[in-house]
This record gives structure tokens, sequence and C-alpha cells, in this order.
């Protein structure tokens, strides 16, 4: 009799489990009027600053939009809503987050925002037929799909960019580069920049790498003991921040040139003469009045300032937007189409719009730090 | 009458694990599955077989290793540039892999296992750091790994369409370090582990069966690697830090070491508890950390004790039960 | 000249880094040497220090001494709380079970910074404006020379504090054999948290230092220094508080040299590759006490 009641109660635990597992009866989100936006990017861990700001900058527009009364698709206006999904960097991660917003409801993606991410589950997508953007991820193989696009720059380009503007524009014909060897977005923009240096006739005077951690006073001891003319340094702000205020400690007073991470660099700094001159290719910058309004809300609601992520993040959703009304349907295949046609203004750019590899045509600015503040530079 | 006896456990265990393959796959394949549970699957087999692996050198030999996400990775790589390049059908080259990634991975822990030889304990530990570290960074430093980027489009031979064969994989390495622990080098290396002189000293060949255990356990790390790469479809070194290492030997510790029924049950608990979690948002990790605070704490605790002796968790059940 | 102030350059940054490392292996050889476990969450010690100072500094507005004792009070107190409720009823339990908790409590401390901080890194300034010298070329920063007076300071008073008090003495005692020393008399339970508070107490002073040299705070900022220290911990020989501080000078040397003029992006292999190397030699560190096995 006690046995009985032993494997009744299994059997009930075994039901419960399965129930949770299979989700009987919890299949949400296909609401009509709702469009799930599901967000893939790392909210803890190391690389969780840019997951939290792309999640916060769509957190913004998606409440912008639907405050405004949602968006016009055909004859109807539907709502959106923002799912975001922690991956912790992680590509393995990712594919269950991506599965479970799939569970949840998911109509279209927006990420992941870190480029091994956003590699492990492009061929998900594909399969599932979704339109998928990430705002973040650089490397060029993510847009190989046609149902993938990008809102920023690849990294080869920006690489190439980079050394056109330093060689050809300014005259510079020895640089030295600091780039982090672990972190795929750093190496890709300092591999097409190391190739296009050659190619323009320039020489790159000391390649210094780092893994992790804070310390560069090695690598910046080295490149000041070479006859390098200015620096490059391919990373993102909360490194470039680091760089910039241990060269000044070492009295280095070579200019600096970074990559679009370098945005949010000025907030970042305590000092910010440290960053005085350095120059960065940046589709947004805090300081621009265009993005007053935006600065404004992100700050009153998360009382920090938006970095280029938050842009990216906001923008997407705005594409988004863009193309359920383009394509007057929710439907992934005439979202997908839509795509290609659609132009929009952005923080990140005015005139957006998207090539069918899935690239954005938008114009990039140089920025250079002047009087402690961002400039567009001349 | 011994025999007999082991014929009822062979038995018994062939059982569960028809009846787990059954409601699984039944599931599974019958669509019933939600897709977040779908691609755990795999995951789930992947740290069972790194924590039973682990558990050979940790629990049974002894030595705390912290260095298993290197061999996983030594592994993962090698198979995934084996499919990336043979361009065989599934059923030649994945087999190919898998056995060309254990065979390297252990080819690594002969390179371990000499130290080994010399050192123990918190030293050993920090050895096995520092080897998994140099490994993450050697695979950096490559061209044919692709460095920093990592590998991408890795064919997914070993995804949920191909749980059935990955589930028996797990079944065949469980039952591989099962035999092997209670064989009669199995009680070797554990009796090296209760006290190494005295087993020196009845002429057990300790620095042999030391390495051994090593080898064997970093073989199918090794193929835990290749199910990994061609699971998740993309490769990048920094995934196999040391932060993956401490996670397996979590697994390992949380289920009790040199128990692999442990290791099979805390595998799975911890691959789907931080998933369960996901609608606790950013409390998440701060959830895992106060659960993997409180039960290392009940686990050493008279509170246990006193619960399996009074059997509380039937009379719980049965209040459920009513409920 | 040029390749010499370089090289004098280099040697300068290694022994900057390396006496921050000897701060926080010191943490992880007291405790090791005492609770016999390797308190994983030291690492994270160091981030409380370093975002104490900055609530101290920044929101509360404290004066700068005032700020630095408000941030090694924390970090001592977080320290000895730790080991009561965490550790404590670990005690007689095996050294992994404790291990494991350990990396549960690194955890915590991780998810409990980013909650309240958020992940965004946050700007510190130095607490240290004195401006730095240059001697026949080689410039050495103010942060440089204040770490290298703070460390060699916190090491001579410890290294007075363990041979020539009686609270010192208690401890070389629980370490020596923890049985005994009971039977003598002393408190094991008072060193024990004694010992966790002196080696929290460092750990802030180097979160301090740590900050005023990167001048910016993130959750996760102790867990490159904590794995860093620990190794250079077991170089000099767990447990052995000279090889604490020797092993951390050499670690720093190692890592900014090979960084410098063998390669970048291998010198992490560099660096544990020796390490590996010094404990085939000598498989119980630098400075570590030969234990005989017996049956």
């Amino acid at each position: 009799m006690k046995k009985m009641k032993k494997i009744v109660a299994l059997g009930l635990a075994a039901t419960l489990t399965v129930a949770s597992i299979t989700g009987c009866g919890n299949k949400s989100g296909a609401d009509a009027n709702t469009f799930v936006i599901g967000g893939i990017g790392p909210l803890t861990g190391d690389a969780a600053s840019y997951g939290i700001s792309v999640k916060q900058g769509a957190e913004i527009a998606v409440k912008e939009i639907n405050d405004a009364g949602g968006v016009k698709v055909g004859d109807k206006s539907i709502k959106l809503e923002l799912k975001f999904e922690d991956d912790q960097a992680a590509p393995d991660k990712a594919v269950t987050a991506y599965n479970s917003l799939m569970d949840n409801g998911m109509n279209a993606l927006l990420g992941c925002v870190t480029t091994g991410s956003c590699l492990s589950v492009v061929d998900l997508a594909k399969e599932d037929g979704i339109l998928m953007i990430t705002p973040s991820g650089s490397a060029a193989d993510i847009t190989k799909n046609d149902n993938v696009f990008r809102l920023c720059f690849t990294d080869p380009l920006q690489g190439e960019t980079m050394a056109a503007h330093m060689i050809t524009d300014l005259g510079y014909k020895k640089v030295a580069v600091i780039y982090k060897n672990s972190d795929e977005y750093s190496t890709g923009v300092y591999e097409a920049f190391a190739a296009k240096v050659e190619e323009l006739g320039g020489t790159i005077t000391t390649a210094e790498a780092f893994a992790d951690g804070e310390d560069f006073n090695t690598q910046l001891t080295s490149i000041k003991g070479t006859d390098a003319e200015a620096i490059f340094a391919p990373i993102y702000y909360t490194d470039a921040a680091h760089i910039v205020t241990q060269a000044a400690d070492l009295s280095i007073t070579l200019p600096f040139f970074g990559s679009d991470g370098w945005d949010g660099i000025l907030d970042t700094v305590t000092d910010k003469s440290t960053a005085e001159g350095a120059t960065f290719l940046s589709p947004f910058f805090s300081g621009d009045p265009t993005a007053a309004d935006f600065v404004a809300k992100y700050q009153e609601e998360y009382d920090a300032t938006p970095d280029q992520f938050a842009a990216d993040g906001y923008d997407v959703v705005y594409v988004f937007k863009a193309a359920l009304e383009k394509a007057a349907s929710t439907d992934s295949e005439a979202l997908i189409s839509s795509m290609t046609q659609i132009s929009v203004d952005g923080l990140t750019g005015t005139g957006i719009s998207f090539t069918a590899a899935g690239e954005p045509q938008k114009g990039a600015k140089f920025l250079t730090i002047k009087d402690g503040a961002y400039a567009a530079a001349e | 009458m011994k025999n007999k006896k082991i014929d009822k456990q062979l038995i018994k265990n062939i059982a569960i694990i028809v009846v787990v393959y059954a409601v699984v796959a039944g599931l599974l394949y019958g669509g019933f599955l939600t897709r977040q549970f779908r691609s755990l699957l795999v995951p789930v087999c992947i740290n069972v077989i790194l924590a039973v692996s682990l558990n050979l050198t940790t629990g049974f030999l002894g030595e705390l290793t912290l260095g298993h996400a290197g061999f996983m990775s030594v592994g993962a790589y090698t198979g995934a540039l084996i499919t990336m390049n043979l361009n065989l059908p599934l059923v030649v080259e994945f087999p190919i892999a898998l056995i060309a990634g254990g065979l390297m991975a252990s080819l690594f822990g002969v390179i371990i296992g000499v130290p080994v030889l010399r050192l123990h304990g918190d030293y050993l530990a920090i050895v096995t750091l520092a080897f998994g570290e140099i490994i993450k960074s050697l695979i950096n430093a490559m061209s044919v790994t692709n460095g920093a980027m990592g590998l991408s489009g890795i064919e997914l031979h070993a995804n949920y369409k191909h749980f059935t064969f990955v589930f028996i994989l797990t079944i065949l390495t469980i039952f591989a370090i099962k035999n092997m622990v209670n064989s009669r080098q199995g009680r070797a290396v554990c009796s090296i582990r209760d006290n190494y002189i005295a087993a020196e000293a009845v002429g057990i060949p300790v620095s042999k069966f030391k390495v051994m255990a090593f080898v064997v356990a970093a073989f199918f790390a090794g193929i835990a690697g290749v199910i990994y790469g061609h699971n998740v479809g993309t490769l990048k070194p920094t995934t196999f830090d040391y932060n993956k290492s401490i996670e397996i030997l979590v697994i390992v510790v949380l289920g009790g070491m040199g128990s692999i029924k442990g290791s099979i049950i805390a595998a799975v608990i911890l691959t789907i508890l931080p998933e369960v979690l996901r609608g606790a948002d950013e409390f998440r990790m701060l959830l895992y950390a106060i659960v993997l605070i409180a039960m290392m704490i009940f686990n050493s605790s008279q509170l246990k004790e006193r619960i399996l002796a009074n059997d509380i968790v039937a009379k719980f059940t049965k209040v459920k039960k009513e409920a | 000249m040029g390749i010499l102030q370089n090289i004098l350059e280099q040697v300068i940054n290694g022994l900057r880094s390396g006496s921050i490392y000897a701060l926080i292996a010191l943490g992880y050889t007291m405790v090791y040497g005492i609770a016999k476990m390797i308190n994983f969450a030291h690492g994270d010690i160091i981030m409380v220090g370093a975002y104490a100072l900055y609530v101290g500094i920044t929101l509360l507005h404290l004066p700068i001494v005032a700020a630095v004792l408000f941030s090694i009070a924390v970090c001592t107190i977080l320290g000895v709380v730790i080991e009561r409720v965490a550790y404590k009823p670990l005690r007689s339990a095996p050294p992994l079970a404790v291990l494991i908790t350990a990396i549960g409590v690194s955890f915590l401390l991780q998810s409990l910074s980013l909650l309240i901080f958020g992940a965004t890194p946050i700007p510190q300034a130095s607490i240290v404006t004195f401006e730095g010298i240059k001697i026949g070329g080689v410039s050495i920063s103010g942060i440089t020379i204040v770490t290298l007076i703070v460390t060699t300071i916190c090491m001579i008073v410890l290294t007075w504090f363990i041979h020539k008090t009686k609270m010192g003495s208690a401890m070389r005692a629980v370490s020596e054999d923890k049985g005994a020393a009971e039977l003598m008399g002393i408190d094991v339970n008072k060193t024990i948290s004694l010992t966790f508070a002196i080696g929290s107490a460092l750990a802030a002073i180097a979160g301090i230092l740590y900050v005023c040299q990167y001048q910016s705070l993130r959750p996760t900022l102790g867990a490159m220094p904590g794995i860093k220290a620990f190794v250079a911990a077991v170089l000099g020989g767990i447990g052995s508080v000279p090889g604490a501080m020797l092993g951390g000078v050499i670690l720093g040397l190692i890592e900014s040299l090979s960084k410098a003029y063998i390669s970048t992006e291998l010198s992490d292999a560099i660096v544990f590759g020796i390490l590996v190397l010094v404990l085939l030699v000598k498989p119980s560190g630098l400075l570590g006490k030969i234990r005989k096995e017996k049956v």
C-alpha cells in the first residue's frame, strides 16, 4: 500500500515535470495584435554592458512606438513587445536562448549582440525563416543567409576605412597597433587594417595584442620604443579608456585612432584630456543634437548616458517598424523582402538602407575628441 | 549468488535507460517538447559525459583537476576541423571525428600525465588549470583554428535531430567508465586515492594508473568536445576557459565525488536549472549562486542525514499527493 | 640607451603589477595556510574594495583617508561574515566542497554588484594626485611609486605581525597543527576569523591600488587579478608568506617581460608554462615547505 502511494506520487511529479517542459497549454505570444521581437545578448558576465545597452535602447524604442499607438500594418495597428534573453556571450547559451524565445512566440530576432552568438543562431533563424537583424555582430559570415541583416559596419570595412583615412588622408607612414586577440571584432578589424596599410605603402611598426585585463603598460612601453607616428586601437571604449589613461601616465603623446567601439570613451575616462585628439569611426555619438531626445529619455529611465550599443538597439527596433509598415504584414517572408526597400532615419545614420546581402548603407562619420567633447572630424 | 545480484543490477540499469530514452525520445519525436528543452537535450548529454569522465580523475583518483575544458577544446577543434575538411557522408566522417577528437585529447592527457606523477593536491590543480589556459592561448594564436575568430559553419551532426546517437554515446561512456571503475584497474585507482603509499607498497604501479586515469578522462572529454562543436556549429577559444572547467567540477562535487549516478543527476539538474531560472531575468545568476552555496552547506550538514534517516521525503510526497 | 631605458621601464611595469599580485596572493596563502582551503572568492573581495572606495568618495563624499578606511573596513567585515556564514559550516567537509562553496560566493558577489552598480564600467579618478618622476629618461608614474611603497609597508607590517605578536604566533600554531593548537588553549575560530579579516583587508588595499591604476570599475574586475594571484601564491609555495610575495613579484616580471620581448599573444601561455616548469622541478613551489607524507 505504501509502495502504491509512492508510485502515485512519483507519477504525479513526473506529470508535473512533463507539463512544464512541454509547455502544454501555455503557447503564449501569438496574439494577432502584438509583434514579438526577441532579443539575445549578454546581460551577465564580462560582456554584460553591451547586451544591457542594446536591451535598454530597444526598450525605449518599443515604448516610444507603442505610446504613439503602435505600428500600422496594413489597415490595423499592432503593438510591439520585446523579450530579451541573456546568453552570457556564449554561443551554446545563445542557442537555448533562441529556442526559448521561439517557444514564447518570437516573430523576429533582434540580435545577437556578440559575433560568436550570432554565428551559432543564423542557421536556426534560417530554418525558421524569421527576420534577424543584428545590432552589433560584425563578422562578415553573419549575413551569409538572406534572412539576416546587420545595422553596424563589418570588421573589414572598418579596418580598410581607417587605414585609408590614416595613410592616405592624414599621411602617416608608421603606425603601431594595439588589439584584443581574444576578441573576434578587434582581430577582424586589425587584420583588414594591416592588409590595407601595407597595400597603401605604410608600415606597422608593432602590433601589440592583449587577451584580457586592464594592464596595457607593457604594450604601450613597447610602442614607445618604436618610431611609430600614430597608434591604432580597434577595441571597445572600456579597454580604450585604460589605454589612453596609461599612455598619458607613460607620457606617450602619439595620436590615437580607434574603431567604432570607441564611442562612450569620454564617460569612462576620469581625465578627459587623456583622450584629447583621438579620432575614431562612429555611426553615433551622444552629443549629436539629433540624438538629444533619445539621450534625455535614456538618462531619465536608466540614469546613464547611452552608448553606441544602445543606439544600435534603438535603431533596429525602428528598422523592424519600417519593415512592418512596408510589408503591410507580419509575415516573415514579406518582412524579409521588404528590408531592401526601406530607408530609416535613425540615430546611427540618416537614410539607412540595406543591401540584399544584408549590409547597411549609411555614412560613416569620423569623430574626434576636441576640448573634452566629441566633434566631427575635419 | 553474487553473479545473480550483479545481473539484477544490470537489468535494472538497462530498464532505467530504456524508460528514460523512451520517454525523452517519445516527447522529442512526438513534437511535445518545447524548443528550449529540445535544445537542452544534447547539452545535458555533453555535461553528463564531461562530469562522469571528470569524476574518474577527481572522484576516483582523488586529484582535483581544473583543466577539463582544455581537453574538451582539443577534441572539439580536432573533430570540427575533420568534418569541415573531409566532406564525407555523416555516417563515415562523424565517427572518425569522434575517435580522432578523443584520441587527440588523450594525447594531451599523456602530456599532462607527466606532471601528475610528481605533483598532487592543490599544486596539481593549479598545473591542470595552467594547462587548460595554455591550450586556450595556443588555440587563440594558431591559424589552423582561425584564432580568436574561431570556427563557424560546422555541420550540425550532433544536434537534437541526432539525439538517439548522442544518447547512445552517453550511455556507452557511462558504461565504459563504470566498468573501468569496477574492474581491477578501477580498484587500483581507488586504492591510490585512499592511500597511495600503501598502494605502492602492495605493488600497484601507481604512476601507470594515475596517467591512465587522466588519459581515459581526457579521451571522453574530447568526445564531449566533438559533440559540443557539432551541436552548436561554432567554436571559439574563450568558451573553454577555466570557468568551463569549474562548471564541470561543480557538477561532480555536487553529485558526490566518486558517484557516477550522482554525477549524472547533477549534470541534468545543473544544465536545466539556469534555463528554468530564465524567468528570473537579472536575478538569475544571483539565484544560481545562492542555490549552489545552500546545496553545498546542506550536503554536509546534519540536516541531510536527519532527513534521510526519517524519510521526510516520503512523508512530503504523501502530503503532496493528498493535497 | 634607448633599449636599456625600455627594459628598465618594462621591469618597473612588472614590479608594479607584481606587487599588486603579491598583496592579493598573501590573502590566498594565509587563508590556505590556516583553513587549508582555496578561497576562490578572494578575487571578488578586491572588486568589493574597489566599489567601496567609489561609494566612499563619489557617493558619500568622504575625505580620501576616510574613504580608504571605509573600503578596508567593508572588506574586513565582509571577509569575516563570509567565513562565518559560508565556510564555517563546512569546516569538517571535504576540501572540494569548500572550494565549490567559495566559487558560489564568488558568483554571488559578482551578481550582487552587477545588480547594484550595473554592468557599464564606472569611472573613478585616482586618489593619488602625486606626479610621476623621471630618472635619467625613465619615467615612473606617481601611482607606481605609491603602489611599491604601500605594498612594501604592508609586507613588512604583516611579517612583523606574524612573527612578533601573540596573535601572529597563534596563527602560525593553527596553521601548523589545528588540533594541537586548540589543546594549547588557542581559540581556533577566532584565529581563522582574524586570518580572513587580514586577508580581506589586504585585498581591499589591492583593490584601492587597482582603482588608482586603472580608474574604472566593473563587476568582474577581480576575476583576472584573482586567478593570477592564485598562480603567484602557488608559484611561491602556497601557505608561505614570503613565498607569496616572491611569487607575485616574479609573476609580474615574467608577464611584463614576456609580453614585451617574446610575444603578447602567447604571454599567458608563457606565464603558465613557467609555473608548470617550476613546479616540476620544485613540486611545492619556490619557498613552500616539503611535507614528507607518512602512512
